[in-house]
This record gives structure tokens, sequence and C-alpha cells, in this order.
């Protein structure tokens, strides 16, 4: 195989992952790599900071229109934007009908057989929410994602999240080669954040790669469309992108078998931090007023 | 040479345990309580039914699907049923049940063609609703003679979640309340095609009684209006069986649903009493009728002289005198013609041994026409019966029969070698291993292209395709040259 590193990004719905791997991406770009981002989101909005817009031509919706995905030619799909990198999104039904499982296994299917990743230098995925069922599962099945970027920050969901995606690489971790890259906090200024992210990615049996502090000039560059590394260069944020981009290049090969840990380990974390408090078990169950009383 | 009682049901003991012998422990366990013998007096065949079958196994069971398209609404002739998902479940399954009918084809009656809305890999990522009404608006343009469309759910409409019912509602709207009723008839659901069944007769209460209610209020009932239920017409079964009813002075009103149309269904609560031949696949509908509408039913067994003269007397018996003259009046008519069949076959079949496994009520009601010819019944078991199906067995066989439940291909194979029997009646999977193995062997579920096998005519071709099968001289060149050659 060539040295065509296949990276996927995961996490919490709502975490940032897309506007993470955007911006780490456009900064791989920067440093002369040649990328092409696979959005498996049937919202399809995985590109459109790179594109400045969000792509229409779905490799679902067009398939849908020519009849089958067989009739589709690559060019029909992939869109170029910021420093060339490639994008192509999956696509998907709308809300409440079809399977949009189905349409990432459909989808990363016809990018192989077009030889869509002939070329590049990274292909990364960048999924929905959480492995739902087996077609989200795809970028970490056999021969495609090796790293897995799983997007989180200091909230219990999305360290349960950041767990449960654990859960889905080890399952695979020893059928194929996927492995976890690491943890990326993407801060939200929760308490004890940086420490119990570190603690997490212990626990899990990887690291943190970066935590990325907030600043409000990702949501201008977002409103404009754009990555931070594109809106302001010069930022100090671009320059955390530019950090979090080296550490994952890298990275090659350094990813782990996740340990994922359960629920109640989970739970003794988050109270090892003082983030929950020890509850008594007499008052689990009982309402504000139940307790009052 | 023949075995005692008490032999055979050794023998049986002993092959069963040589059959389990062969699985991993919790398979054996597991295929054990599906194998037996049955005790004179019991008041079932001892063996569990209607379970899971067992991964791994050959087992030759169907599908949801296959119970509510192929059994229960495929014969509804001039209503067109749609395959709903990829095309494989309605083409390979394309008019082999033989469930025969008097119409135009493509005209006012559908039955030997295939519709599916062949799913393609969009339909199961955008949902195939929209095609499935594209499918219906075709079928209203092209064939507008049919009376109704049924929807029938292959796996995939399960998995993605279809709004199926949804459709079928709109779509009854702008065609002006055309009959259009779907199914959730999805392959994996339930252990067999038995739920098939269950689900189809619901879909018929739900879509067809409850929603249209009397579309045919100028239909003039008398007091001798009769309902066949449970024939499917294969080879032509209902119509032996419809005219001997009609010759005792009853009237059928409808057939359920061997050359069945959707009047025929509407008008069946009208019946003053329905007649049900197969009890595993539409006992559903006729206890509904009878709690909704109070329409008795009684069960019957139209297979061989001795039980059609039971089973006419026992429908004669709802009605009044006339009727019970004229069931009398049928037997006495058909009772020569039937001792000239066993008077030229039964010489030929006397005590032959028959081992037999097929679906619904087979197993047990083939039993009596086999018995009128002199054979016997050594083995016996359901593909997918349930335990009221092996209640009703007992009264047909006799102490020490072995009985198979959901059997395995490996077990059926090492049930035959061992007992030996003269015929073996089953399936088309099944014959040509029997064969091959030198064992005479008829399809039982499509008469092997024969039949009908139903009703006094029926019972005729069935004595000459058994004596073809069993006296057939390429039994005697099957042995190797040179292994006889001296």
């Amino acid at each position: 195989m060539s040295d065509l590193r296949q990276i996927a990004f995961y996490g919490k719905g709502g975490i940032g992952k897309s506007t993470t791997s955007q911006n780490t991406l456009a900064a791989l770009a920067e440093m002369g790599q040649k990328i092409l981002i696979v959005g498996c989101d049937p919202k399809a909005d995985s590109t459109r900071l790179i594109l400045h817009s969000k792509a229409q031509d779905t490799i679902l919706s067009l398939a849908a229109d020519a009849g089958s995905v067989e009739d589709l030619e690559l060019d029909d799909v992939m869109k170029v934007g910021y420093r060339d990198i490639r994008c192509v999104e999956s696509g998907g039904p709308e809300p409440g009908v079809g399977c949009a499982g189905r349409g990432v296994i459909t989808s990363i299917n016809f990018l192989e057989e077009e030889g869509a990743y002939d070329g590049v230098d990274y292909v990364s995925y960048d999924v929905l929410g959480d492995v739902v069922c087996g077609g989200f599962a795809m970028p970490i099945r056999e021969n495609k994602a090796q790293e897995i970027y799983i997007v989180m920050s200091g909230e219990m969901m999305a360290m349960y999240a950041a767990n449960n995606i654990s859960k889905g690489i080890l399952k695979y971790a020893n059928s194929g080669g996927v492995r976890l890259g690491g943890l990326v906090c993407n801060e939200r200024q929760t308490d004890k954040e940086y420490e119990l992210a570190e603690s997490l990615a212990k626990k899990l049996g990887t690291t943190l790669i970066h935590f990325v502090p907030r600043d409000n000039i990702v949501q201008h560059a977002e409103l404009r469309r754009m990555t931070v590394l594109e809106y302001a260069p010069d930022s100090k944020q671009a320059g955390e992108y530019r950090e979090l981009a080296q550490k994952v290049h890298a990275n090659k090969g350094n990813g782990t078998i996740p340990t994922p840990i359960t629920m109640d380990e989970l739970e003794d974390l988050l109270m090892e931090h003082g983030i929950m408090k020890q509850v008594d078990e007499s008052q689990v169950g009982k309402s504000a007023a139940e307790l009052a009383a | 040479m023949s075995l005692t009682v008490e032999q055979v049901k050794q023998r049986n003991k002993d092959l069963i345990k040589e059959v389990l012998e062969v699985y991993p422990d919790k398979t054996a366990k597991r295929r054990a309580k599906h194998l037996g013998t049955f005790e004179e007096g019991k008041p079932d065949c001892g063996v569990k039914s209607n379970i899971k079958s067992v991964p791994g196994v050959m087992t030759i069971r169907g599908c949801a699907y296959a119970g509510s398209k192929g059994v229960v609404w495929g014969p509804i002739k001039d209503m067109i049923h749609i395959s709903h998902g990829p095309v494989g479940c309605g083409q390979y399954s394309w008019a082999s049940r033989r469930n025969y009918y008097i119409g135009t084809t493509g005209i006012d009656t559908f039955v030997t063609m295939q519709f599916t809305s062949d799913f393609q890999e969009k339909d199961i990522v955008f949902g195939g609703d929209k095609k499935l009404e594209k499918i219906i608006d075709e079928i209203q343009e092209l064939f507008p003679l049919n009376h109704g469309i049924t929807v029938q759910s292959e796996c995939p409409i399960g998995l993605i979640g279809d709004d199926i019912e949804a459709v079928s509602k709109k779509k009854n709207k702008e065609y002006n309340g055309h009959t259009i009723v779907p199914v959730r008839c999805e392959g994996f659901r339930g252990v067999s095609q038995s739920l098939g069944h269950h689900i189809a007769n619901d879909a018929v209460r739900d879509w067809i009684f409850d929603k249209a209610g009397d579309k045919h209020p100028e239909f003039q009932t008398t007091p001798y209006d009769v309902a066949i239920i449970g024939d499917y017409n294969i080879g032509g079964d209902a119509w032996s069986s419809r005219i001997l009813l009609e010759e005792m002075g009853l009237r059928v009103i409808a057939q359920w649903s061997g050359d069945g149309s959707l009047a025929e269904l509407e008008n069946t609560p009208k019946a003053k009493l329905n007649v049900l031949h197969c009890y595993r696949s539409m006992n559903y509908i006729s206890r509904h009728l009878e709690e909704k509408y109070g329409v008795p039913w009684v069960e019957y067994n139209f297979f061989g002289p001795t039980k059609i003269a039971e089973s006419l007397r026992t429908i004669a018996n709802f009605f009044d005198d006339k009727i019970k003259e004229g069931a009398e009046r049928v037997i006495a008519k058909y009772q020569p013609l039937m001792q000239a069949v066993i008077d030229k076959y039964r010489p030929r079949l006397e005590g032959k041994k028959v081992m037999l496994y097929v679906g619904g009520l087979r197993p047990r009601h083939v039993i009596g026409a086999y018995e009128d010819l002199g054979m016997e019944i050594v083995g016996t078991g359901y593909e997918f019966g349930h335990n009221d199906d092996y209640q009703r067995t007992t009264h047909y066989v006799k102490d020490g029969t072995l009985i198979y439940d959901d059997v395995t291909g490996f077990e059926f194979e090492k049930f035959v070698e061992a007992v030996q029997p003269d015929l073996v009646g089953s399936g088309i999977k099944e014959k040509y291993v029997f064969q091959k193995m030198g064992v005479p062997f008829r399809q039982m579920h499509s008469w092997d292209y024969s039949g009908p096998y139903h009703g006094y005519d029926g019972f005729a071709i069935f004595a000459r395709d058994m004596d073809m099968a069993i006296n057939n001289p390429v039994w005697g060149l099957t042995k190797a040259p040179w292994k006889s050659a001296a």
C-alpha cells in the first residue's frame, strides 16, 4: 500500500467535528499535503468551510438522479476547494426515510472503485454524531481509516460518546488495522476540562493529542464559510490548528487499540475531578420536590 | 419380518439417539425436543413446535413473506400482489404454487404474473415509498380491471422503515376507495412462514373487512351459503371440492383463496358456515369471522373416500335434512367409482410404507387417502406446525409413528435411510436427494405438477400418481450392473 494516510473524525453531535477537522486539514494542506475529505453525514456539511458553500451534488443525490451509482463519474461528485483540497459528500436521505447508513457504504465503495484515493496523501472521513449502525462504522472497518481522532470536550455527554466510539473502534481493531489516534479536546470552558480530558485519554489507552482553546474567531470564520486558516491565517487560533495538524502528521503509526471503560468507571472519573459529587444511593430517582420533603 | 409396535418404538428411539449424537451438545439438546414417537393415548405427538430453527442446519422452512404472498394472498386472482423490495423474493417464487384460476391473465386476473418494485441501492438509501406510489399508478393505468392491490413487504421494507400504510391510504383515496392492502410480512419476522399466514389473515381483517364495510348490499343470501377456507386450488383442488359441496345442495359463495376474488372475500361474512381445509394458515380469519359475524366454522378433510364421506356428513350436520340427504346421495354416487379405484390400485400398493414431511395440513390430512389404498404412514412431521396441529395429528397416526418437527436435511436423510419406506412425500428440495437414494418420491406441496388430489376426482389421480411413483420400473434398474453381475 502507498503512503496514503486514512483518518477519521468522530465525536458527539455538535461538538465541532466538522470545524475542527476542516481547520486541521486546511493546516495540513498548508504543509503541502494533498487531501481528500469524505463527508459521511446526510446533512452534507462536512466540506462547506473548504468549498465556501454547501455541496449540493452529493454522491447519493446524483446517483438517485442518474439511476444508480454505477452511472456516475468521479468528476461529477468531486469538488476542489481551498488549497486544492478535494471534497466529496456522501449525502443521504431526508430525515425519517430510507437508510443513511447504507448510503455511507455505497458512497465509500464508489469512491474506492473509482480511484478517488489515487494521488492524495490524506483521506479524511467526517462522520456524524455516533456509530449508530454498521453503515456509520464503515470508515473504521478493515482497510479504511487507520487512525480515528475523537473530538470531545469536558462535558459529560461528550465523554460518554468518546467512550462509546472507542468501543466501536475496539470491535474492529482486532479484525482490521484501525487504531485510536487520540482525543482532540475542543474547549467548552467546563471545570477542569484539560485535566479531565487528559485522564480520560489515559483511561482509554491513548493521548490527548491537542487541547484546542475556545476562540470566537472560529465563529467569525464560520459565518463566512471559511476555515480560520484562510480567514485569519496569522491569528493565534490558526496557530493552534497548525500545531494540531503537525501532531496528527507526526502521529503516523502511533495509534493504539483503545481500552473503553464502563459507565461506573467513567462516573468515578468525573467524581475524582470533583465534577460530579458522590451520589447518595437513596437519592437516585427522586425529584427535587421529593428530596425537599 | 415386520416389527412389532414395541420394536418400532425402540428402533425410533435408537434412531433419534443416533441422529442427535452427530450434533454439538447444545444443538442436540434443542433438536431432541422436536423428534419423537407417537404414543397411543397421548394428547399430542410429544414434540415441541413453532420454535426458531437451529442455525447451521438445513431447515426446510420458508419465511413470513412466503406465508403471506405465496400462500394466502397470492392466489386471489383479481388483485395484483406487489412483491415490495428487491427482485429475488418474487422472481424465484414466481407462480410456483400452481394455484389454478379462471380468467384472462393480464386483463382481469393476475395470479401467474410477477409484480415487483425491484429495489435498487437508491431505494434502500432514500426509501421506497415514492417508487411504490409510482408502481400503484402504473398498475392502475396498465391493468384498469384489477380489483385491488396488495403490498407484500420483503425484509428491507421493515429495516428502512418505509411507511407503506400511508402510501396505501393515500392511493386508496386517490383512486376512489380502490382496495389497497399493505401487508407487513417481512421475511425476518417469526420463525417460519406460519407468522406470514397470521399477518396475512390480520391484513384481510383490518383492510378488507374493517375498512371496506359491506360493499355488496345487493348480494342475495340463501340458507345454504358456505365459504371454502384454506384451499389454494393447487392443481384444481378447490374445484374438485366445490362440486361435491354443490352436489349436496350447498352454495359456495367464496373460495379462500385459490381461484378466489376480492368480492368473494368481502361477501364471506354473509356465509352460513365456513368450511376450513387448511387449519394452519386460515384458522385465524375463521375465528374472527365467528367472533365478529357469528359465522361458525368446521374443519374438513377431502383426501380419500373415507375422510371425504366423514367430512361431507360433518358439514351436512350444520344444515337441514335436505342437505343431509344430499350428502348421502353424493357419497352413494361416488362410492362405486372409488371402489373401482381402490380395486385397481390397492393390490399394487397394499402394505407400502410412506414417510411424509410437508406443511400446513397435509402431514395429517393425506394419511386417510394413503390408508384407503392399504398404505401405512410410518413417519410424519410439519415444517411450521404448532402444538394444535400435533394435537390434531393424534387422530390420524398409529401408535409408534416417527414424528419429526422442522426436520433438518440431515435428520430426514438418516431417518429415510434407516426406515427404508417405499415412498417419501415432501417438497422439491427433498425430491432428488431421495430419488438418488433409490427411494420413490412424490412432491406433496405442488402434487408434483399433477393434481387435483382433493375430492373424489382427486383421489383417482392421487392413487394413480402414487402407483406411478412406487411401481415405476426404473427402480429395478438403479442397481449398478457390476454389483449384480455374476
